[in-house]
C-alpha cells in the first residue's frame, strides 16, 4: 500500500518536473534559434551592425543603431515619467490611504497591466497623440524650446508620445512591486522613525524607502525591462522612422516595432537574418535586466529573513 | 477594581509638582479588543518607573499611549487623559510629532536604521531640523554615544552601517539616537529582552546614570530587573492596573493578593 502511494508521488513529481523543464528548454531553444538565424547578418556586418545607422533593405544594408537608440530613449523617457508617479502611488497605498481604500485601489491599478497593449495603442493614437500635438508639445516647445529635446514641429506621433504610452503601461508594474516592498518594511523601522519625532513624510522618505531600496531598484529595473520590450502600443504612436534625433517630438523606431512591422516584408534571407539579430539584441538586454531585477528582489527578501 | 484605582488617584497626588505624567481614565483598544481598562497612575520626575505583568497584560500598550505611538497601529485607538507637564497630550491642538521629540522610546528589538551609518543613526532625529553644522553634529555624536556607553566600541566604525554592530551595541545605538533628540522622558519597552546578560547589565547600569536627567518608564517581564532599576512599580494584569507603589513595597509587601502571587512567581 505504502509503495503504491510512493510510486504515484514519484510519477507526479516527474510529470511536474517535465512540465517545468519544457519552458526552460523552450527559452533555451529560442535563444539558440535566434543565434543560429542571425548568423548570416552577423557574417555580413559583424559588430558594425550595432553601430550603423543605415537601414536600407533596397541596398541590402542593415544597421541596428536607430532602433537601439529608439528603444533605450523611449524606455528611459517612460521610466523618468513613470517613476515618481509609481513611487507616489506606492507610498499612498501602503501608508497614507484609508484602510478601506487600499486593497480595491491596488487591485484596480494592477488590473491596468491586464489591458491588452493594442488597446493602449488605439487610445494612444486617437486620444493621446492629438492631445500631445495640440497641447502638450506646443507648450513644451514654447517654454522649453531652448532645450534640444523640445525642438521641431509637434507631430503628435513620435518619441515623446511613445514614452508617455510606455510610462502608463509600466506604472502598474513599478507601483505594485514598490507597494509590496514598502509593506514589507518592518513596523519597528517606522516606529523608530516616529519615536524620534519624524513626521510620516520623513519616516517614509528617510527610513522606509531607504530600507527597501534594493527592492525598489528591482521594481524599477523590472519596469525598465518591460518598457524596452513593449511592442504594439509603441509601434502605433512612435512614428516608425529609423531616425536618431535629440528632439523628442521627432518620430523614432524601436527594436520591437521594427520586427513587428517588417518581418512580413522581409523577402530575402539577409533581411530576415538582420531582423532576427536585432531581436537577439533585445532578448539579451531584457534577459540581463530581468535577471538583475529578480536578483535584487530576491536579495531583499532574503536579507529580511536573515534579519528576522 | 474601581476602589483600588481611586486609592491610586490619591496616591498620585503625593508626587505633587514632581509628577511628570498624570494618567487619568486611560482606555485603549485594538479594533474591538480592549487592551487597557481605565488606567489611573502617575509617573514621578527623575525616577525610574517599572511596568510589570504577564505577556498580553497591556504593559507595552500602556507606554505606547504615553508618546502617542499606539494610534499609529491600524485600528488602534485610546481614550482618557495623559497629562504631561500639565498638558494633556491628547488635546486636539497637540502635535504628536512634537510630543514624541520630548518623550523618546527604546524598543524591544534593537531597530537601528540599516541604510544609515552609526553616525547618521545618532543624528537621524536632528538632521530633520536642518540647521546643525557638521562640527556641531560631530560633537552631538560623540556626546550621546559616550552617554550611551558605546563611544569606545564604535569610534572607529562611525561610518559603517548601524546594522553591522552586535545586538547589544545596536540597542545602545538606539538609546543614543533617542537621547540625541534631547527628550525629557525615555520609555523603554522591554529593552533587554532580546539581549544577553552582559549587554543587559550594561543597559541597566546606563539607565541608573540617566535617572538624574531623565524620567524613565521601563516595561519589563523580568521582575529582578524591575526590582534592580526602579523606584516605583506598576503591576498590570489583563489590561488593568492592579497595583502601583514603591518598588520595594510591591516586591516585599504588596497590598493585592494578585500582585503577591505574580511577584512570587505563582503565575505569569
Amino acid at each position: 500500500m505504502k509503495n503504491v502511494k510512493l510510486n504515484k508521488d514519484t510519477a507526479f513529481k516527474w510529470l511536474t518536473a517535465f512540465l517545468a523543464f519544457i519552458l526552460l528548454l523552450l527559452g533555451i531553444g529560442i535563444l539558440l534559434k535566434l543565434i543560429i538565424s542571425s548568423r548570416l547578418s552577423f557574417d555580413a556586418f559583424g559588430l558594425k551592425f550595432l553601430f550603423s545607422r543605415e537601414w536600407d533593405p533596397v541596398q541590402r544594408l542593415f544597421g541596428a543603431l536607430p532602433f537601439v537608440w529608439g528603444t533605450f530613449v523611449s524606455a528611459t523617457l517612460a521610466l523618468i515619467i513613470a517613476l515618481p508617479i509609481s513611487i507616489g502611488i506606492a507610498v499612498f497605498l501602503s501608508e497614507l490611504a484609508p484602510i478601506w481604500m487600499r486593497k480595491p485601489v491596488s487591485f484596480i491599478i494592477e488590473l491596468l497591466a491586464a489591458i491588452p497593449s493594442v488597446i493602449y495603442g488605439l487610445w494612444g493614437l486617437f486620444v493621446l497623440a492629438p492631445v500631445m500635438q495640440q497641447w502638450v508639445e506646443p507648450l513644451l516647445g514654447k517654454y522649453l524650446g531652448f532645450l534640444p529635446f523640445f525642438k521641431g514641429y509637434p507631430l503628435g506621433v513620435g518619441m515623446l508620445t511613445g514614452g508617455v504610452i510606455i510610462a502608463i503601461m509600466i506604472i502598474p508594474t513599478i507601483s505594485s512591486i514598490s507597494r509590496e516592498v514598502l509593506s514589507a518594511v518592518p513596523a519597528h523601522q517606522k516606529e523608530a522613525a516616529l519615536s524620534i519625532g519624524m513626521t510620516r513624510w520623513e519616516a517614509i522618505w528617510k527610513v522606509m524607502l531607504p530600507y527597501g531600496r534594493s527592492g525598489i531598484v528591482g521594481a524599477i529595473i523590472l519596469g525598465y525591462g518591460r518598457a524596452l520590450g513593449e511592442t504594439m502600443a509603441v509601434t502605433m504612436v512612435i512614428g516608425n522612422t529609423p531616425n536618431i534625433s535629440l528632439s523628442l517630438f521627432d518620430p523614432a523606431y524601436t527594436i520591437a516595432s521594427v520586427i513587428a512591422n517588417e518581418f512580413t516584408e522581409a523577402t530575402y534571407e539577409l533581411y530576415i537574418s538582420s531582423l532576427i539579430e536585432i531581436g537577439l539584441i533585445l532578448f539579451v538586454i531584457t534577459f540581463i535586466l530581468n535577471a538583475v531585477a529578480r536578483f535584487l528582489l530576491w536579495r531583499m527578501k532574503r536579507f529580511e529573513e536573515v534579519r528576522g | 477594581m474601581q476602589e483600588i484605582n481611586k486609592e491610586f488617584r490619591v496616591r498620585s497626588s503625593e508626587f505633587g509638582d514632581k509628577a511628570k505624567f498624570i494618567i487619568e481614565g486611560l482606555n485603549a483598544w485594538f479594533g474591538r479588543n480592549q487592551a487597557l481598562k481605565n488606567i489611573n497612575m502617575s509617573v514621578k520626575q527623575n525616577e525610574v518607573t517599572a511596568i510589570i505583568g504577564p505577556s498580553g497584560c497591556g504593559k507595552s500598550t500602556f507606554v505606547r499611549c504615553l508618546n502617542r505611538l499606539h494610534e499609529e497601529i491600524i485600528g488602534a485607538r485610546c481614550e482618557g487623559r495623559v497629562i504631561f507637564d500639565g498638558k494633556d497630550i491628547y488635546d486636539p491642538d497637540v502635535d504628536p510629532v512634537l510630543i514624541r521629540r520630548r518623550i523618546g522610546m527604546v524598543f524591544q528589538k534593537p531597530n537601528p536604521f540599516p541604510a544609515m551609518t552609526v553616525y547618521e543613526n545618532v543624528v537621524a532625529g536632528l538632521i530633520l531640523e536642518g540647521r546643525k553644522k557638521k562640527s556641531e553634529l560631530d560633537e552631538v555624536v560623540e556626546k550621546f554615544l559616550r552617554l550611551a556607553a558605546l563611544w569606545d566600541e564604535v569610534k572607529d566604525k562611525l561610518h559603517q552601517s548601524g546594522a553591522r554592530l552586535s545586538s547589544g551595541q545596536q540597542q545602545r545605538l538606539c538609546i543614543a539616537r533617542t537621547l540625541a533628540v534631547e527628550p525629557d522622558v525615555i520609555l523603554f519597552d522591554e529593552p533587554t529582552s532580546a539581549l544577553d546578560p552582559i549587554s543587559t547589565a550594561k543597559i541597566e547600569e546606563l539607565m541608573q546614570g540617566l535617572k538624574k536627567d531623565y524620567t524613565i518608564v521601563i516595561v519589563t517581564h523580568n521582575m529582578q530587573q524591575a526590582a534592580r532599576v526602579s523606584g516605583y512599580t506598576g503591576f498590570f494584569l489583563l489590561g488593568e492596573l492592579i497595583e502601583f507603589d514603591r518598588t520595594n513595597k510591591i516586591f516585599t509587601n504588596p497590598a493585592n493578593r494578585l500582585t503577591e502571587e505574580y511577584v512570587t512567581g505563582r503565575f505569569g
